[in-house]
């Protein structure tokens, strides 16, 4: 399993818009997703947008995402990028 | 005549009929079902043709408002697809053995409940969303069809609350304003507004009611206010007043993209004041060069505690790629004074203006300084990035701010974090700066001169206190030569100056300003170009 942190630094954070972005990103991959909102503790399919959403992420917030499958090494490091460049 | 007040969300004027947009009663009843699968099958026959519609819809919405706006139906499409969703919708039809009107109806409101109790108004306006995506399907499933506007003429749509599926499908040419009773600024229809550039009232103390259609009103985006059946004088003084507007508007857009050049030859910087994020995009709408005045203590206002390296970071980067290479000077913290938060302690003065504040807090508190360079050198590898310091009385207190400027680059280069060529201002704000400006304009690149505190401080007057107005002279001739010694030093020094205060956007000074020789003018992002076009209509 792999694992991402990243803080977000958009400052609208991981909602509707960018969120789409990135389950659609997610959903490309093979491996198992999840994505956890470190600050309330919350985690959420990445592959699913409501549940994304309802992390409630917010500019400053720390995201963890777990990666686990067969695509795991480049999901995590390609999500990593993604978030890097788009969050 | 009755009046109606709202949160405006465009400024301008609408005269015309209402048009109440209701939507279409939905009749389906819960009922059980016996053929759980049959009912599936419904409800995906339904999700495709929803499908198809916001494919649909979001061709439409590329076209007319940009891919911006667009993206919601995308948005809206995913949620369609998502895996949680169905699966409840589906558990619903086959457990509960009901029509799947019912099923998609209640799991879209358990959806939208969760978003609405986020104590985030964003998110809340998420809650609309899940609904519209549950009623587009349930209306697929009754037959009806979307209701577009049924209307000959330009109206004002008055709504309770339009969904974003609801506004792209009216036709944009039958629509001269919006009036909703729920919405807020994050709203699609606020949105959707403001691409259209129309006056709009969201949050409207209005009960919507059939009676209201086909009267004649006024929007008013200016003063916030809805007037339903105006009597002859209001409307006629309203009709002046939006036709005044209009003229003026279209007189001043003309002139976006036109240089700040006199008529003989002699051109000035034409820059924007700012202070929250979100206000870049009145800046870019404006045509402002650049952003003269970034009031960093936005950043710290209204908050519990200090923004983060990282919160200051991603707002300054915002901002200064937004502005895509035209030059941002933020001004470091400028608090103390009228400006206050409660987590900075500190004490009460008997004279605030003449007190800890600006850099006298900085250069005493440096974590607190060089947590916001940090953030603002990190940013400046994403544009072009200048810092200036406020309340500067001496020399010393530049080399001091330099030192810790330093010491932040040196932290960078240890950390392999990338930053640009970030330039050094000052303001210019107090008498003392202005004297000895000489001096200190050897140690910057530029001087920014802050007219508000400069005048206060050399007139000796309170500009809070309403019982010196008599005694103030924004053009006291103390404070123009002040001005014009700032110039000339820094020029000799070989240094460009501006203005930021409130005198840059004073029109009947400019070509004094100009004939100062001064090189920029930073103003609200609102008044660029009614100076653009003072700039340009002097000499001869």
């Amino acid at each position: 399993m792999k694992t991402v942190q990243y803080t977000i630094t958009d400052p609208v954070g991981l909602h509707a818009r960018p969120a789409g972005l990135f389950v659609k990103a997610a959903a490309a991959y093979e491996s198992g997703i999840t994505v956890k909102n470190l600050e309330n503790g919350k985690s959420a399919d990445a592959k699913r947008i409501m549940a994304v959403m309802a992390l409630g992420v917010k500019q400053g917030n720390q995201i963890e995402l777990s990666v686990e499958g067969p695509d795991e090494d480049i999901a995590a490091a390609e999500l990593e990028a993604f978030l890097k460049e788009k969050l | 005549m009755e009046v109606y007040h709202g949160k405006s969300v465009l400024q301008g004027i609408a005269i015309g009929k209402l048009y109440v947009f209701q939507k279409k009663e939905s009749a389906w009843k819960k009922h059980s079902i016996a053929d759980a699968d049959a009912e599936t099958v419904r409800f995906e026959d339904a999700r495709g043709k929803a499908l198809s519609q916001l494919d649909e819809l979001y061709d439409k919405a590329l076209s007319q408002v940009g891919e911006e706006n667009a993206m919601i139906f995308d948005v809206h499409r995913m949620m369609l697809e998502d895996q949680d969703y169905l699966d409840a919708i589906e558990a619903r039809i086959r457990t509960e053995m009901v029509n799947a009107e019912y099923a998609v109806t209640v799991t879209g409101e358990e959806f939208s409940a969760t978003f609405s109790s986020m104590d985030d108004e964003y998110m809340q306006a998420r809650a609309a969303d899940v609904l519209d995506i549950s009623g587009r399907v349930v209306r697929i499933l009754e037959g009806l069809d979307e209701g577009g506007l049924n209307t000959p003429e330009p109206v004002i749509v008055l709504a309770e609350d339009l969904t974003p599926s609801e506004t792209i499908r009216m036709d944009k040419s039958k629509i001269m304003a919006f009036v909703t009773r729920q919405g807020s600024a994050n709203s699609h229809t606020a949105i959707l507004a403001r691409s259209l550039n129309i006056p709009s009232l969201v949050n409207a103390d209005i009960r919507i009611d059939a009676s209201y259609h086909g009267k004649e009103a006024v929007v008013d985006g200016k003063d916030g206010i809805l007037i339903v059946e105006p009597d002859h004088e209001t409307l006629r003084q309203k009709e002046k007043e939006r036709e005044a507007m209009q003229r003026e508007q279209e007189r001043l857009r003309s002139l976006i993209g036109k240089d700040n050049v006199t008529k003989d030859g002699r051109s000035i910087l034409l820059y924007a004041n700012m202070g929250n994020v979100e206000d870049v995009d009145k800046v870019l709408e404006n045509d402002a060069g650049g952003i003269g005045l970034f009031r960093s203590e936005f950043l710290y206002l209204g908050r519990e505690d200090f923004p983060t390296e990282e919160e200051q970071f991603a707002a300054y980067k915002t901002v200064v790629s937004r502005m895509e290479g035209k030059r941002v000077i933020i001004r470091t913290l400028d608090i103390g004074a009228d400006k206050k938060a409660d987590y900075f302690h500190l004490d009460t003065e008997e004279n605030p203006a003449l007190g800890y504040r600006a850099i006298r807090i900085c250069l005493t508190r440096p974590e607190i300084f060089k947590t916001q360079l940090r953030a603002i050198y990190r940013a400046s590898a994403f544009g072009n990035v200048a810092v200036m310091f406020p309340m500067i009385v001496s020399v010393d207190e530049i080399r001091r701010a330099k030192a810790v400027v330093e010491e932040v680059k040196a932290e960078l280069d240890k950390e392999n974090k990338p930053y640009g060529e970030v330039e050094l201002g000052i303001m210019v704000e107090t008498p003392a700066a202005a004297l000895v400006s000489l001096e200190l304009a050897r140690e910057v690149e530029f001087f920014s001169i802050g007219t508000n505190d400069l005048t206060q401080y050399t007139l000796a007057i309170d500009r809070q206190n309403q019982k010196l107005e008599p005694f103030y002279d924004a053009h006291h001739p103390a404070v123009l030569s002040l001005i014009e010694m700032t110039i000339q030093n820094g020029h000799k020094a070989g240094i460009w100056v501006g203005i930021c205060g409130e005198l840059a956007a004073d029109e009947s000074l400019t070509e004094t300003f100009l004939n100062m020789g001064l090189d920029e003018l930073s103003v609200s992002p609102s008044y660029i170009l009614n100076l653009r076009d003072k700039i340009r209509q002097i000499g001869s």
